[in-house]
């Protein structure tokens, strides 16, 4: 493959972070195995005594796990939405960021499962899935799409890495052989003629086109598991929608982060630009006034309408005795903070928005938890029970433990495929800075604006 | 008036006879079941049975075996259910005074333990300045059964006759069915059940619930192994008050054990309601609102343990009847 003036740079400059898994990444590495090695005790031991060493009862039967679930497959967003929608507008500046967005997607969309298996009794019959499935389980539903929607973002992945194999293949990197293989079969013979070319744009287009609906639906048929049962908090129209929106609205955020962490590690500041911040921010902004309506529609109704069992939850959610404080900050750092530093000329820096992307991402966790808690602490008939575990929820060291194991198990997933993988895609960037102007020249004008 | 007694009558009848059937056909059962068994000594305690040719005998108890949950029936069966059979229950909240002897019943006849109620009695207020009144809860075997509905491997299914159960065996423990039970009605195995040796390893079955499995949900299933052998649940029958009517819809027919009477015409006569009626779940439960009571509802409170105590203590206060003391 031939690169041009552009392309060289860009891949002489990441060219070490592939060929070397320095000290660096050993490093984090051992860190994050370490928690991952401490989240497979927990869950040893969960499987050995039961999930009576859980903090899930009777009442509350799902928890962290369950919040966790949602909070992943909500994050791959950032690959599937943000990155389909932009190659579907034909977004030029979305290049640079393509590949960190997609790799977000198909990490967390392997993590998000997980969790939910965590839940589950009897791991010893997941087959039963398979075996006796009934379509009118929402569970079904979700197997289904997961597993679809995981598939597609597998392959608008690859699609996007073949052209790159090639170069890293052609490129006499100083890897081990079984690298130098692996890229070789990855790359399928790719020479960059015109007909494979022309194939590969047609299939990200397609993939582009189809990864959009299947996001949206995975989502949706997510948060119907809550929304079909006849529970306040849940039993509501509006999560379909609701769940999306939160969840491409935590995708930018931590794709925002990545990029923050990316930039910072490896130096990357003529690719990832202040202005893929700054855009990215404004698409964080307005996605955040749309969670911020979702929101305030929701409790608003629930509130005004004032029926007893919608009551009850809104009241906890309102008090600060129960869950006020948690309430308060889900909707100030997730909605509010967010627009205001985005909305605001000086504070709309790189640095801010992905410390606002910190927060925002938080919030939306502790956002997940508040759906699933407060509602399942709130049963229609009194508990009128003597056992305070059975009364109120709270996690146990193993929930935490294997929920940062998931976490760590994120960030190791991302070190390894950044060792494999440009962060910043070689081949997408030809195309584009042929035509366009100098780097410098757009920070200048982002900077003036 | 007279034809409804007449079929009262007859349901009664009815009734007996299928009682005597299984009386007889437990004892026959029983009998082989001890000519085959090792030898024991007399006890010298005489039991009085019916033969299958009528007559009255008197036996040793040591010839007896003790055979419980007798009625294992196929996987398949157990998920058709009983032909023609449509079980109901009415719960009538005027006599309940709770006096705890239905979740004893069922816990023993379940093999549990303390802490996991399969049928619970809780202290109910409707509005702020109503009364109190206690009020049993089993499962409402729904006829539009929101659980049945989630669950992803078909585990827990509805029956011909009504009933809603639960096949542990294939259970996954996703808990999604209690997330979408309104009632709360079904408990989950948070750690292997504590059984004894022989019932752990007996062979399950649906309709008996027993053994219980380690992660997986469970709830009360109107005991469909006594329905067969022709017996009410062992909650009817250890009522004192005659609380819980059990029968068969398609019969027209309930009884608390000392009393055999029309459905319909108790629904009708007594202003049955259903719990919950707006959430269209369709409940097989009724209950009998709770007017003229024969028991003040601080009778079912001063006599409890005091860890019981606690479970209503919010209740009562709320409603003055702790001061009156």
């Amino acid at each position: 493959m031939e690169l041009n003036k552009y392309q060289q740079e860009l891949f002489d400059h990441q060219r070490p972070v592939i060929e070397k898994y320095g000290r660096r990444a050993w490093g984090w590495s051992i860190f994050y195995l370490l928690w991952i090695g401490l989240g497979g005790y927990a869950l040893y031991l969960q499987v050995i005594k039961g999930h009576k060493i859980t903090g899930m009862r009777d009442n509350v039967v799902w928890g962290l796990y369950i919040a966790n679930f949602i909070f992943f497959i909500g994050i791959s967003y950032a690959g599937a939405v943000i990155s389909g929608i932009l190659h579907i507008l034909k977004v030029e500046w979305r290049k640079p960021i393509i590949r960190i967005a997609e790799m977000i997607t198909v990490i967390s969309t392997i993590i998000g499962p997980i969790f939910i298996l965590l839940c589950i009794g009897r791991l010893d019959r997941l087959h039963h899935l398979f075996l006796y499935p009934r379509l009118q389980s929402p569970i079904t539903w979700d197997v289904l799409a997961i597993l679809t929607y995981f598939a597609g973002s597998v392959i608008f992945l690859y699609l996007a890495l073949i052209k790159d194999f090639a170069i890293y293949r052609d490129a006499n990197l100083k890897v081990p052989k079984w690298k130098q293989k692996m890229y070789k079969i990855l790359a399928i013979g790719y020479k960059g003629t015109p007909s494979q070319k022309r194939h590969i744009s047609i299939s990200m287009n397609l993939m582009a086109i189809m990864i959009v609906p299947l996001a949206i639906i995975v989502h949706s048929v997510l948060s119907w598991i809550f929304g079909m049962t006849l529970r306040p908090g849940w039993h509501s129209t509006i999560f379909g929608p609701y769940f999306v929106l939160a969840a491409i609205y935590s995708g930018t955020g931590v794709l925002i982060m990545a990029m923050w962490v990316y930039r910072k590690m490896y130096k990357l500041n003529s690719y990832l630009q202040d202005k893929h911040f700054i855009y990215l921010g404004y698409i964080m902004m307005i996605l955040g006034a749309a969670y911020g309506y979702f929101t305030f529609s929701e409790y608003l109704t629930g509130w005004y309408g004032s029926e007893k069992w919608d009551s009850e939850v809104i009241g906890k959610l309102f008090n600060p005795a129960e869950y006020g404080w948690w309430f308060l900050f889900a909707n100030v750092a997730g909605i509010i903070l967010p627009i205001l530093i985005v909305a605001i000329p000086k504070t709309r820096t790189p640095n801010l928005i992905a410390i606002a992307s910190f927060f925002m991402v938080l919030a939306l966790w502790v956002k997940r938890y508040l759906i699933i808690v407060p509602t399942l602490e709130s049963p229609l008939l009194p508990m009128q029970d003597t056992r305070p575990e059975f009364v109120k929820y709270s996690a146990t060291w193993v929930e935490w433990a294997l929920t940062f194991a998931g976490i760590a198990t994120f960030f190791l997933f991302f070190t390894i495929m950044s060792k494999f993988v440009t962060i910043i895609p070689i081949s997408e960037f030809a195309d584009k800075e042929k035509k366009s102007e100098p780097v410098p020249e757009i920070q200048k004008e982002i900077a003036t604006e | 008036m007279k034809k409804e007694e007449e079929i009262s009558n007859k349901a009664r009848r009815d009734f007996l006879k299928t009682t005597a059937i299984a009386t007889i056909a437990a004892t026959a059962c029983g009998s082989l079941a001890c000519s085959c068994s090792s030898k024991k000594a007399n006890v010298g305690e005489k039991v009085k049975l019916l033969s299958p040719d009528g007559e009255i005998v008197e036996i040793d108890s040591s010839y007896l075996n003790h055979q419980e949950h007798m009625a294992i029936v196929s996987k398949l069966e157990a998920r058709e259910g009983i032909a023609g059979k449509k079980f109901v229950m009415v719960v009538d909240l005027s006599r309940c005074k709770n006096a705890r002897k239905c979740v004893a019943a069922c816990q023993k006849w379940h093999y549990r333990t303390e802490d996991k109620e399969w049928l619970t009695v809780k202290l109910m207020k409707d509005s702020e300045e109503g009364a109190p009144y206690w009020f049993p809860k089993q499962c409402f075997h729904c006829d539009n059964p929101p659980c049945v509905k989630v669950c992803p491997v078909d585990a827990t299914f509805k029956r011909q006759d009504g009933l809603v159960l639960i096949d542990n065996e294939r259970c996954i423990g996703c808990k999604f069915c209690m997330a979408a039970c309104p009632y709360s009605t079904r408990v989950f195995n948070w750690s292997e059940p504590e059984l004894p040796f022989d019932i752990k390893h007996q062979q399950y079955s649906p309709e008996t619930g027993i053994p219980g499995k380690v992660g997986t949900v469970e709830k009360c299933d109107f005991c469909p192994d006594r329905s067969r052998e022709g017996l009410l649940p062992p909650c009817v029958e250890a009522c004192p008050n005659g609380v819980f009517y059990f029968g068969d819809e398609n019969e027209d027919t309930v009884s608390n054990g000392d009393e055999t009477v029309s459905f319909s015409q108790l629904i009708k006569d007594r202003a049955a309601y259903r719990f919950q009626e707006e959430l269209g779940t369709k409940p097989r439960v009724y209950y009998l609102p709770p007017k003229d009571r024969q028991f003040p509802v601080e009778r079912g409170y001063e006599n409890l343990p005091d860890n019981l105590k606690e479970r209503f203590k919010d209740v009562m206060e709320e409603s003055n009847l702790l001061e009156k003391k």
